[in-house]
């Protein structure tokens, strides 16, 4: 918050914060020097690789770098931003800290490659794997929310999905209506829950929780009841294909990252878009806003308050449902108990750290899925670091960014309470 | 304005006298104990007769006949009833026993001086109660939240934590007595419970951050540490990520021998619920935590800190938690392994709302959950249930303890004059 008040005249309480939090950086500036450089030595070489084994695009060499050079570089980087901040203030938060996590990432993954190989494409491609599930569930908590209503039932939508999905794929024999399946059972369980905080007013997070219990009860029931047995003919659907989009394919880095993917995370990035064009600049979206915000000012310009919350939760709940089926058809083929592990509650995580707005309720699940990939990546480097340590960092993030120290986080002014006509 | 907290016990008991004569069920119960507690006890009845239709619907038996369904009809609700009955019978005997054998083991038992056929027939009660006790202190946790407005998803995280801590003090002191060694591992219990507990409180009263959130970052960080505890600093000898034994004098005394686990954990679970009834309703403390609950704002109006009722509340509570996670390891396991909080965080906050965020309630809902969870085991042994049959009950009846309006409709009692307690309010401010 400091930073933005900046081009006003600065109040006595922002200056020391802005002081402050330019001391912390220097200090971790000064830190990184003393965590990373002790145990490398002078010579020695981290090599990146910079192509994905059996990737279309065109081959480029990896990238090589000395290790203490590298370490050296960017953490003067992280002192001169604090500095620079110190002394002149940076305006926009987002890219203060932008700057300094990925020179402390960068310096992190320097270190822990040394004298080893290590490939950044490979990890930054399962970064976005990894993020699709987050991502479509931080999408569902924004659609909805930004009708106020709130849906912490996406963990349980997202398992009913994925288990529907997977049955109807095996049964059916067919990848797609398996996905629509579980698009529609996503949009039916929302639906449900519309009825139940619009109709009954069911106080919404209670009814979230709810449908979670549920959720988990009725799918591990059928999971021990019939697919354990008939695995084969329930349970084994195989997953959707790598689609390769020519030519945008062949491009060395991006390529691999976003145009070799299955089609959950190609939709994935189409309905962040989407969904930011109909939030923004159509009148449908223009209405939802309102009814998120002001619901009794929207009523009396003639919106429908509840025609706008229903639609919005079950299209919310169509879009957790595809993010269901991201973890069968998606990802492994297969339904297990309690696969979700968390992810949908990750994604409202999400949706807060990206301000509610689908663009940075994206990128945030980005760094989520980045951390997942680079703890699973640690742990096959064998760092000194406990792997579980890095484990914590996204949530730790979530935390940090709540408090509004890096720019506040703020809910649509109406999310969670039911509207009474009058 | 803060409303006092109690008009609403006032105006619920005025109501049977002033209203006139009731339609539906209503018109069975009076006064106003009764009437609290009818809507949760009509949603326990649904949520089991749902129960009843899942598990007829995916029986063997059922779908054998229902193919000749229009030749024998009479035959399909002998199958479902069939079903429903053997399902739930074996439920009972898992969850309380059988009652003659009690008798029969009480007669041996008075005539010979042998208890073998008594303890045998008494452990399924036993062991219901026993898993009832985690129960009622993560229930009286989430429901000490609800009172002060905060929503504590955080329960099972603060129980893992909690169950860590009892267990270091547990296992890394020795030659303590007993009387000294058990209140210490207790206190380390409740209070690593706390720690987990008061940062989300914390950061909810200084930055308004929500809880909600932040207890769900706290419980993946409670099992990342776990993870890294179990496999590394707290690991027992041997391979198996597990903490070593607990010494015996820190301990919760059992009541039998082996195998019977029943121990004093309930006792004082029970004793933490009165506490919890006399700070909330006989202490200004509580009086303080209910007016935050029933409105923030007109609290801090009316001179209430609400920054340091928000803090002490999830302090509590997540001592609370703790202290389910330590019952469970003291007085049962001795021992904590990795996925050992597994589903208390979610069946607590179901606990909170049966009982309607009061002591009472949450020791009855809690004892109702203990007996439903312990009897599933047996149930799928004998009937082929699957014990996740009991998560789906307990969805269910949430939904329709959180809807009263859907069971008032279903059975059509009258709305009641008291308006409904706040829950929560949204991720605002």
């Amino acid at each position: 918050m400091a930073a933005e008040t900046l081009s006003l005249p600065a109040t006595e309480a922002a200056q020391r914060k802005r002081l402050l939090i330019g001391a912390l950086l220097i200090a971790l500036g000064l830190g990184m020097i003393l965590l990373f450089l002790p145990d490398s030595e002078a010579e020695q070489t981290a090599k990146f690789g910079m192509n994905l084994v059996g990737s279309a695009a065109i081959k480029i060499p990896d990238l090589v770098v000395p290790v203490q050079a590298s370490l050296y570089i960017l953490s003067l980087v992280v002192v001169f931003v604090g500095a620079f901040h110190m002394a002149r203030g940076v305006r926009s938060s987002g890219a203060l800290f932008g700057i300094v996590a990925l020179a402390f990432v960068g310096a992190f993954l320097v270190w822990a490659t040394k004298g080893k190989s290590f490939s950044l494409i490979g990890m930054l491609s399962s970064s976005l794997v990894r993020a699709t599930p987050i991502a479509l569930a931080a999408l569902c908590g924004v659609i909805s929310e930004r009708a106020a209503v709130v849906n912490i039932g996406i963990e349980g939508i997202m398992l009913i999905s994925a288990q529907a999905a997977v049955v109807a794929a095996t049964v059916t024999k067919s990848l797609g209506l398996g996905m629509l399946i579980g698009i529609l059972m996503g949009g039916l369980i929302a639906a449900i829950h519309a009825f139940l905080v619009i109709r009954f007013k069911v106080d919404q997070i209670v009814s979230g929780v709810a449908i979670n219990i549920f959720a988990a009860g009725i799918t591990s029931f059928i999971s021990s009841k019939y697919l354990q047995e008939q695995g084969d003919l329930l349970n084994n659907s195989g997953t959707f294909p790598i689609i390769q989009i020519p030519l945008l394919s062949r491009i060395p880095i991006l390529g691999p990252i976003f145009f070799e993917n299955n089609i959950v995370v190609y939709l994935m990035m189409l309905i962040v878009i989407v969904m930011h064009i109909v939030l923004y600049y159509t009148p449908w979206g223009l209405r939802t806003r309102a009814v998120g915000e002001h619901p009794k000012a929207a009523d009396t310009l003639g919106v429908n308050v509840f025609f706008v919350r229903y639609v919005n939760v079950i299209v919310g709940g169509m879009i957790a449902g595809l993010g269901g089926v991201y973890f069968t058809l998606g990802s492994v083929g297969r339904f297990d108990e309690i696969m979700t592990a968390g992810k949908g509650f990750i994604g409202l995580a999400a949706m807060i750290s990206g301000n509610w707005n689908p663009i940075g309720a994206f990128l945030a699940s980005l760094i989520f899925g980045f951390a997942d990939s680079l703890q699973v990546k640690m742990q096959i480097l064998a760092t000194p670091i406990p792997w579980q340590f890095l484990a914590m960092a996204p949530y730790l993030i979530t935390m940090v960014v709540l408090t509004g120290v890096i720019g506040r986080a703020i809910p649509p002014a109406a999310d969670g309470q039911p509207y009474e006509k009058q | 304005m803060a409303t006092p907290p109690n008009s609403q016990e006032t105006r619920n008991a005025a109501s049977p006298a002033a209203s006139p004569p009731r339609p539906g069920v209503a018109r069975y119960v009076s006064g106003s104990a009764a009437q609290a507690l009818l809507v949760p006890v009509l949603a326990v009845f649904v949520g089991l007769l749902l129960g009843g239709v899942v598990i007829a619907a995916t029986d063997a038996g059922v779908a054998a006949v229902f193919r000749a369904f229009s030749a024998d009809p009479g035959g399909v609700f002998r199958a479902i009833w069939q079903a429903v009955v053997k399902g739930y019978g074996a439920l009972f005997y898992g969850s309380i026993g059988s009652p003659r054998e009690m008798l029969d083991g009480y007669r041996i038992y008075l005539e010979t001086g042998d208890n073998k056929a008594l303890l045998k027939a008494i452990y399924p009660f036993t062991e219901s109660l026993t898993t009832a006790t985690p129960y009622i202190f993560a229930g009286l946790a989430v429901a000490l939240g609800f009172r002060c407005g905060l929503f504590n998803i955080g329960a099972e995280g603060q129980f893992f934590i909690g169950a860590l801590g009892a267990a270091f003090v547990g296992y890394s002191i020795s030659g303590l007595p007993a009387f000294l060694h058990l209140p210490l591992a207790l206190l380390g219990g409740a209070l690593a419970g706390a720690v987990w507990g008061a940062v989300p409180g914390y950061l909810k009263a200084r930055f308004g951050a929500h809880e909600v959130v932040n207890t769900i970052m706290m419980n993946w960080i409670a099992f990342r540490l776990s993870d890294w505890l179990l496999t590394g600093p707290m690991q027992a000898a041997g391979f198996r990520p597990v903490t070593p034994n607990i010494k015996m004098t820190a301990a919760l005394p059992r009541f039998f021998e082996d195998p019977l686990r029943f121990n004093w954990g309930f006792i004082l679970a029970l004793v933490m619920a009165y506490v919890v009834y006399w700070l909330l309703f006989k202490t200004t403390i509580g009086f303080e935590i209910r007016a935050v609950g029933a409105n923030p704002d007109g609290a801090k109006y009316a001179g209430i800190n609400v920054v340091r009722n928000f803090v002490l509340v999830m302090t509590l509570s997540g001592a609370l938690a703790g202290l389910a996670g330590t019952a469970q390891v003291l007085g049962v396991d001795h021992w904590v392994g990795q996925g050992f909080s597994a589903g208390y965080g979610f069946d607590s906050i179901a606990l909170a709302l049966l009982g309607k965020s009061h002591p009472l309630g949450v020791v009855l809902a809690a004892l109702l959950f203990g007996f439903l969870r312990s009897g599933a085991t047996r149930m799928q042994s004998l009937a082929g249930i699957p014990i996740d049959i009991i998560s789906i009950i307990q969805g269910l009846v949430i939904i329709f303890v959180a809807a009263p309006a859907l069971i008032r409709w279903l059975f059509r009692i009258p709305v009641p004059t008291a308006e409904e307690t706040v829950l929560t309010r949204g991720w605002g401010k």
